[in-house]
């Protein structure tokens, strides 16, 4: 390891330690107004009529007339409304906001409100939906050719569920007006999109607008779409009462409403000649919800990644994600890897058994290297690591021996083990950085030598401060506490772009990293300067077209590897883990600690996502929204974890970093289907696989 | 009327019997170190220390107080068992977005105080009523092991 991996303490560990770091929820209330969404309680229907309370004096309601802009929230597609427009689509669609200054008359008068709806037919099966939000297709290769040549076809489905994010806080959002200007900040991950909706919806110039960050109690993409939406609503409302309005949603609320993770369908058709994969046909299906949100771009990621880490010369995929009337989905860690990652691991898994082979071995034997073209015709430009990384991991979880001997179990506890390989590729698909993004950032030293780092990026908790400081103070020889950085607000930092998508570091890093090497050339003692950094596209990649899927979805990949063991009780269903395992290659770490708790955290929710965390839904609306019924992993849940890091430097990123931040939520699920088949003696196909899927699945079986 | 022991110092606390403990910390006193993550009980956010016991604040009437030594963050921060969790919890890096600190740390006071040289699985279970989505609770089991060694004769 590098010196600049060596841990630091956390910038933000002693106030948050303390009880004094101020969340949203914790900033003063005295002048503020309270206000309470009123939500659709149908799935799809016309708005009949609205019919109010009595609203008591310094009360207000505001909906889609009091939009002064546009009543859109400004993301990729311009469909969804910030009130509902002339129909509701979902359960929980926002029809209006409530304010006052007494929260409890707010909640009570908000439920006062009375909806007259003409109901339309909704649809909740994103297979029987018509309405297709995005349609992307690549091929590579002949499949026709090689399916006809193969000795073996073999076929088969996957699914995978939603998944809620579960931010130990959850949304929140105060807006009000000062110097004619309107102000928004709280738990929020990118503060140029909430800026650029607020500007949309409030129909104002963007110098009247100011976008800050609160201290974040969790995220992980749950903070990344919704909060614009949240934004432009109490924006709207502060505009129209005159005074402040704090918006911070209870947990069913939370639950209900916001954005999770798409659920998906997946078909794979393998052709296999002479004991190899020659080619794949992939159908991609992912419910959008009601609205498009960040669907196209989850989709994209999704499909980029269909074929896993393996080198598969004929394929043909195809994505959709269709509109239904279930609350929109967007960004989640992982952003639409982890559903065909998992599904692409089952079959390799599943094609292996089918020729009597070990999955390991198998997958092992289809390894892309480093030279080879990519699923859309890009190159892998840097070395892949995972055969050292599943030797690491086989030798630490002692998966072979464990194989050999979980076989014919019989006996009312049986264990199992099951391993996957998977990547993510860091910073936004394709040109989007260089085209959309255009990042800027910004070093500013002050007279007394003080380096402040200006950019828009936000730590979450991820511990991005501490990577940026680091960063900065090693490439100019400077102390940590020579370097200042305070949380975004878009009046004073550049637009470096979002905190989403594994890019903080490798991509705006590099870019401060940069800004750093000129001002340390540049320096002049006792003087204020200024550097500024605009984002470079790296020469090596092979442009890529959107239209096509073809050329470097991205410039390099992170890689992991998990083994997962688990004991099922045959006689209650139950699903314990007995142990995981993880090899991550997220480049040379800027902070060690960090990276760890980084990759085991986001490993966990993996674990989770396979075998213990649903939502049920019925006829659009979720059932379980509560702690209780929406289970996540306690401490008493999971086994001690071992985390090894693998490192390939990256040398476009800074010291040799690259993305982290999603890397150990892709790779997790398959690798716990994969211990659960293993336990059962069967194959799986969905994710998650929890208690009472074990025991339907024993009596489907008989045993 | 209700009279109780908050942080070491005698609160009279004259509003509804029936306010819950969490609103009345974070509104009324503005403590806002508690923190509310579910109002029901289920996620330890808001973890205080009545008699000695953990408890959900959410879940506490204030008419139940009436003679109780409540202990928040606010509270034990000043101790120098807070400080031994402390220093652990930063030499880790177990913070991440923090906002199960508070009730965590204190937490870990219940079972220090109990089990001052807890193993791995007592760790796990001492904190199992909190629930932590960033960490995957690795590092937080290592610092308070880390505590407890080297602060050890504190608790």
């Amino acid at each position: 390891m590098k010196s600049i991996s060596r841990s630091i303490p956390k910038k933000d560990h002693g106030e948050k330690m303390r009880g004094q770091a101020m969340y949203v929820c914790d900033c003063p209330t005295e002048g503020i107004l309270f206000g309470r969404m009123v939500r659709s309680s149908v799935p799809r229907a016309k708005v009949a009529n609205v019919k109010l309370p009595t609203l008591p004096d310094g009360y207000c309601y505001v909906d889609k007339n009091d939009v002064p802009g546009t009543n859109e929230v400004l993301m990729i597609v311009q469909d969804t409304p910030v009130f509902a427009g002339e129909t509701v689509e979902h359960i929980g669609d926002p029809i209006g906001l409530l304010c006052g200054p007494d929260e409890r008359e707010v909640l009570r008068l908000a439920g006062e409100v009375e909806i007259e709806y003409e109901m339309l037919e909704p649809t909740f099966d994103a297979r029987e939906s018509d309405v297709v939000f995005f349609d992307y297709a690549y091929e590579k290769g002949n499949t026709a050719a090689a399916f006809a040549q193969a000795d073996h076809i073999f076929e088969e489905d996957f699914e995978t569920g939603l998944q809620e994010h579960m931010c130990m806080e959850t949304n929140g959002l105060i807006a009000g007006s000062s110097d004619g200007k309107i102000h928004v900040h709280g738990s929020l991950q990118c503060p140029y999109y909430v800026h650029k909706a607020l500007v949309h919806a409030l129909g104002c110039r963007p110098e009247d607008v100011s976008v800050a960050q609160d201290v974040i109690g969790g995220a992980f993409g749950a903070k990344e779409d919704y909060p614009s939406i949240l934004a432009c609503q109490v924006a709207v409302a502060a505009h129209k009462a005159g005074k402040p309005v704090r918006v911070i949603f209870d947990r069913k609320e939370d639950i209900e409403c916001t954005s999770k993770r798409h659920p998906s369908f997946c078909n794979y058709k393998v052709a296999v000649k002479d004991g190899k994969v020659t080619a794949m046909e992939i159908e991609v299906l992912y419910d959008a919800g009601a609205y498009t949100t960040m669907s196209p771009v989850v989709l994209q990621r999704g499909i980029i990644g269909a074929p896993g880490i393996y080198n598969v010369p004929n394929l043909k995929v195809h994505g959709q994600s269709r509109k239904t009337n279930n609350v929109p989905n967007g960004a989640f860690r992982g952003f639409g890897g982890p559903q065909t990652f998992f599904a692409v691991e089952m079959m390799m898994e599943h094609v292996a058994k089918n020729l009597g082979l070990e999955p390991v071995d198998f997958k092992l034997a289809h390894l892309a290297k480093q030279g080879d073209s990519t699923s859309t015709g890009g190159k892998y430009h840097f070395p892949v690591p995972i055969a050292p990384m599943v030797d690491a991991v086989l030798k630490a979880s002692d998966y072979r021996a464990k194989r050999a001997a979980y076989q014919n179990q019989t006996g009312r506890y049986r264990k199992g083990i099951g391993l996957s390989a998977v990547f993510h590729g860091g910073g936004f698909t394709g040109s989007a950085e260089r085209d959309l993004l255009k990042s800027v950032a910004r070093l500013h030293k002050d007279k007394d030598g003080n380096v402040e780092i200006l950019t828009a990026n936000t730590d979450m908790g991820q511990g991005l401060f501490v990577a940026f400081t680091k960063i900065v103070a090693e490439t100019l020889d400077l102390p940590h506490d020579k370097i200042i950085l305070t949380m975004p607000n878009t009046d004073r930092v550049p637009n470096s772009g979002p905190t989403v998508a594994s890019r903080s570091v490798m991509v705006v890093g590099e870019l401060i990293r940069r800004a750093a090497v000129r001002l340390k050339d540049e320096w002049k003692d006792g003087e204020e300067q200024t550097v500024t950094e605009h984002y470079k596209h790296p020469e090596f990649m092979i442009p890529f077209d959107i239209k096509t899927f073809s050329g470097d979805a991205y410039p390099t990949y992170s890689w992991a590897v998990n083994a997962v063991e688990v004991e099922i009780d045959t006689y209650t269903g139950a699903i314990k883990l007995v142990g995981g395992w993880g090899s991550f290659d997220a480049g040379t770490p800027i902070d060690e600690n960090i990276l760890r708790g980084q990759m085991e955290g986001g490993f966990v929710q993996s674990l989770s996502y396979g075998m213990m965390e649903k939502i049920t839904a019925e006829k659009g609306k979720i059932r379980n929204n509560t702690f209780s019924d929406y289970m996540i992993p306690t401490a008493m849940d999971l086994p001690k974890l071992e985390i090894l890091l693998h490192v390939e430097d990256y040398p476009g990123g800074p010291f040799g970093a690259k993305g982290g931040g999603e890397l150990p939520h892709v790779g997790g699920a398959p690798a716990t289907i994969a211990a659960i088949e293993n336990a059962l003696d069967t194959k799986l196909g969905k994710a998650p696989f929890l208690p009472e899927d074990v025991m339907n699945h024993l009596r489907e079986v008989n045993r | 009327m209700s009279v109780f022991n908050l942080n070491g110092k005698e609160v009279n606390y004259a509003g509804s019997p029936a306010g819950r403990l969490l609103d009345v910390l974070r509104g009324e006193w503005q403590m806002t170190g508690t923190k509310c993550g579910c109002k029901e009980g289920e996620c330890g956010a808001c973890a205080v220390i009545i008699d000695g016991k953990l408890t959900n604040s959410c879940l506490v009437a204030m008419g139940s107080l009436e003679g109780a030594n409540v202990t928040t963050i606010e509270g034990y921060r000043e101790t120098q068992r807070f400080a031994a969790l402390d220093k652990a919890f930063e030499a880790v890096s177990a913070v991440q977005c923090g906002f199960c600190i508070p009730g965590m740390v204190l937490a870990a006071e219940c079972l220090l105080s109990a089990n001052p040289h807890p193993t791995e699985d007592e760790i796990r279970e001492g904190i199992s009523g909190n629930i932590c989505r960033c960490t995957g609770y690795g590092p937080i089991i290592k610092a308070i092991d880390m505590a407890a060694k080297e602060g050890d004769g504190l608790w």
